[in-house]
């Protein structure tokens, strides 16, 4: 401890401060939610919450030997700081990765950042005054939401479905706002094995978007983290591979395929939006950790990054596999859930009844986690979705705790079963009177996906005899 | 110089608004030239307090288990003199049906209600009761979870056909709900900390919902999204009558030391009592140390008075 005394408080302190707090801070949200997700970090929870990777499979002796080398070449360098754009050794590695996903890039045209998520930081300091159109996907990746708010953006969600993004309702909506007078300042899209809805967007719906960015000179945010975490099906092409390096700024990170403790991201983008966004991250950070952009220049030089990168697909392939089997399992017939080709989470979607953040209060009494769906959302929808994580879980632990959710589902399904005078469990929800009014219409809206039958092939399940 | 335990956090949902509510008391205690120890409410804690022998027991944990008379009883078996109310005040709080009850019988009025077991529903039928009850609540009507110490679960029904979701939705927090009239009008709460032995009012605190055009419980616990005045400006004569309808549902529930009554004043000018909290938030943004500092009784203050009452009080164990 030391001799500092705590600062004298008083019960006006919210008030004294909050004359001095910047107008932004006001659509920084802190709710009831997030309370809730710190209980997930209880250590008799079973989390299908976090986005982590699992990053106990990387060899302790391989992250011994890369360190020892960093600090007997280059101990003062690894020590100092570093340019803002980064190391030249470090972008080499980028450069590998993303030829590893059929991309050439200048290493002129990279900046490397403190983790993936700086890049959407970045972006929106570079692009975005207060009021500004940003188009995402619906649901769009959670830790965004934060990022946009922060810059008091005015957030446009666009519907995904099982193909991705839907094209034409963006064509619509671009419509609708160029004829208010607005025009967005880039597009947020996750394409490959989205987060949350782990779904892929497909080969003529990336070429249509990549078109519309042409003709409408409209930037796109390609955030491409899980790109090389592919489990089946053949790799598309990234729409910065066929932008031709005009209007796609493509993030990348080492977090999912290295280690998100290193805290290394990329950006590869026009050099004009580059250079502003390099003044930006000087003003953040300076640059990125030297130490850690060393460390991933002596690992990829080993040559052998691919292998690891394998040895987690195997993995996570297992994973997926058994999260798949536990939700056929154990959710209602009602419930309707992705089947990703790759990447870290599956989206599932209860009956719209069902409050998912509520029901996340009930599943933490019996020691599991999601991310309730409204996590995704800036306007309240997603109410009755739910994020699973399967990368940073064992399958025994993944089964266990698609259990423990479909357990209390069941539970939910069959009181409601109750309350409206269908059969108990599992009720027939296509029978049950819908919300009216508002709430209907929110809901309605939500990620629309194909339900699953119980034979495990894709398409409505038509039957109720279950 | 005291050894006070400052109990904090544990498991229920509102573990994060505790640990901050523990930190600020604790730092308090310090200022104060006590001797404060922060506990992390677990299965150590009666081996901890065994070992420990603290003068006081600071309880500083908000929802299940600190406020529901569990963490009493212990202390009670224990012979540990503790902050706030007993078990049985604890327990009448807790539950927003008990407390509601308790309230009627007392001649305090309290929005109209009817409140169900899940059993009731899957067991015995009530939801063929629902429809009389819409009939005599009337629209909107509020669900919410019997026993719940924040906003979580609580689901305002616009019609008929919202109930069923919002019913579900309260039984995720407990084996009880409540359906409730809803009551357009002002929301108040009143903080209450005894002073020579008798509860004494601080000025109220009204929250104003912003920019909303209906109320969003969970805009309460935003900041930003609702403003908090205290004293709040009502009309003459509503103040006094609000602070001694707190006072009277503070005592029909029995509790001690402190707490916080919330009420609705009604566009017609009625009162209502809607709920009593025995561990109510301690926080830089909670509601009773704004309504503290706005009677002159800084936070220090209020926390020294909080363990001087429960340092009074008879020995517990009795």
């Amino acid at each position: 401890m030391s001799g500092r005394q705590p600062p004298r408080s008083t019960a006006h302190d919210l008030e004294r401060y909050a004359g001095l707090f910047a107008q932004r801070t006001k659509v920084m949200k802190s709710s009831a939610m997030r309370d809730l997700m710190a209980l997930t970090e209880r250590a008799e929870v079973i989390s299908l919450a976090g986005g982590l990777p699992d990053t106990s499979t990387f060899p302790a002796e391989t992250y011994a030997a890369l360190m020892a080398t960093v600090a007997e070449e280059a101990c003062a360098r690894a020590l100092q700081y570093g340019p803002t754009e980064g190391f030249a050794v470090a972008a080499h590695a980028i450069a590998e990765v993303m030829a590893a996903e059929g991309m050439a890039v200048d290493e002129g045209e990279l900046l490397i950042t403190t983790g993936g998520q700086q890049v959407i930081d970045l972006v929106c300091k570079t692009l975005v005054d207060p009021g500004d159109v940003i188009v995402a996907e619906a649901p769009t990746y959670p830790g965004a939401v934060p990022t946009f708010c922060s810059y008091e953006a005015d957030v446009v969600q666009i519907e995904v479905d099982e193909h991705g993004m839907q094209i034409d309702v963006l064509e619509e909506t671009l419509d609708r706002l160029e004829r208010e007078g607005r025009r967005p300042k880039f597009i947020y899209t996750i394409p490959t094995f989205q987060n949350p809805g782990g779904v892929t967007m497909s080969l003529p719906r990336r070429q249509r978007l990549v078109r519309i960015a042409h003709e409408r000179e409209l930037l796109v945010l390609e955030d491409n983290p899980y790109g090389l975490l592919r489990y089946e099906g053949e790799p598309l092409p990234t729409l910065y591979s066929m932008d031709g390096g005009e209007f796609v700024i493509y993030l990348g990170t080492f977090s999912k395929i290295l280690s998100p403790g290193i805290r290394l991201g990329w950006a590869a983008a026009p050099r004009p939006v580059l250079q502003k966004m390099n003044l930006g991250k000087q003003a953040a950070d300076l640059c990125s950790s030297s130490m850690t952009q060393l460390f991933v220049a002596e690992y990829f030089a080993a040559r052998n990054w691919r292998e690891y990168v394998n040895s987690l697909v195997g993995i996570y392939r297992g994973r997926r596999d058994a999260m798949l089997e536990a939700l056929q399992a154990h959710f209602p017939h009602e419930a309707a859930w992705t089947e990703p080709e790759g990447g870290l989470f599956i989206w599932a979607t209860l009956p719209d009844y069902i409050d998912t953040t509520d029901l996340l209060a009930r599943a933490l009494s019996e020691n599991v986690a999601f991310v309730p769906g409204r996590a995704a959302y800036l306007d309240g929808r997603g109410g009755s979705s739910m994020r699973l994580n399967f990368s940073g879980s064992d399958e025994a632990a993944i089964r266990e705790g698609v259990r423990r959710i479909g357990k209390v589902v069941a539970e939910q399904v069959g009181l409601y079963g109750t309350l409206t005078g269908a059969a108990p469990a599992p009720p027939a929800v296509a029978d049950t009177p819908r919300p009216s009014g508002e709430v209907a219409e929110q809901l309605a809206d939500v990620l629309q996906l194909p339900r699953r039958d119980r034979t495990g092939g894709r398409g409505r399940a038509e039957s109720s005899d279950r | 110089m005291s050894t006070v335990a400052v109990l904090q956090g544990g498991r229920s949902l509102e573990r994060q608004v505790s640990l901050k509510s523990g930190a600020r008391v604790e730092d308090a205690l310090q200022r104060l030239g006590h001797n404060a120890v922060a506990i992390d409410v677990g299965a150590d804690l009666v081996s901890r307090l065994t070992d420990l022998r603290p003068d006081a027991v600071f309880v500083a944990l908000h929802g299940r288990d600190g406020e529901d008379g569990t963490i009493q009883e212990l202390l009670e078996v224990l012979g540990l003199p503790y902050t706030g109310s007993g078990v049985a005040a604890c327990i009448r709080s807790w539950d927003k049906v008990l407390t509601k009850h308790l309230l009627r019988d007392e001649g305090i009025p309290t929005p109209d209600f009817h409140a169900f077991s899940e059993t009731a529903f899957r067991e015995l039928g009530a939801a063929q009761a629902l429809p009389a009850i819409e009939r005599q609540l009337d629209f909107p009507l509020v669900v919410k979870p019997a026993a719940q110490g924040s906003a979580l679960g609580i689901k305002f029904a616009r019609t008929a056909a919202d109930v069923p979701a919002a019913i579900v939705s309260a039984f995720s927090y407990d084996r009880k709900v409540l359906l409730e009239r809803y009551v357009p009008g002002r929301d108040l709460a009143v903080s209450i900390v005894e002073e020579d032995g008798s509860a004494r009012a601080l000025p109220i605190v009204e929250a104003v919902p912003e920019g909303r055009d209906f109320y969003d419980f969970e805009a309460r616990y935003e900041i930003g999204r609702t403003r908090f005045v205290c004293p709040a400006e009502l009309p003459s004569g509503a103040a006094e009558r609000t602070q001694e309808l707190a006072v009277a549902a503070y005592r029909a529930l029995g509790c001690t030391g402190f707490a916080r009554v919330d009420l609705m004043l009604h566009e017609d000018g009625e009162l209502y009592v809607l709920e009593a909290n025995s561990v109510p938030g301690l926080t830089e943004t909670s509601l009773l140390p704004q309504a503290a500092d706005a009677a002159g009784i800084g936070f220090d203050a209020l926390v020294e008075r909080i363990l001087a009452i429960a340092l009074s009080r008879e020995p517990a164990g009795r």
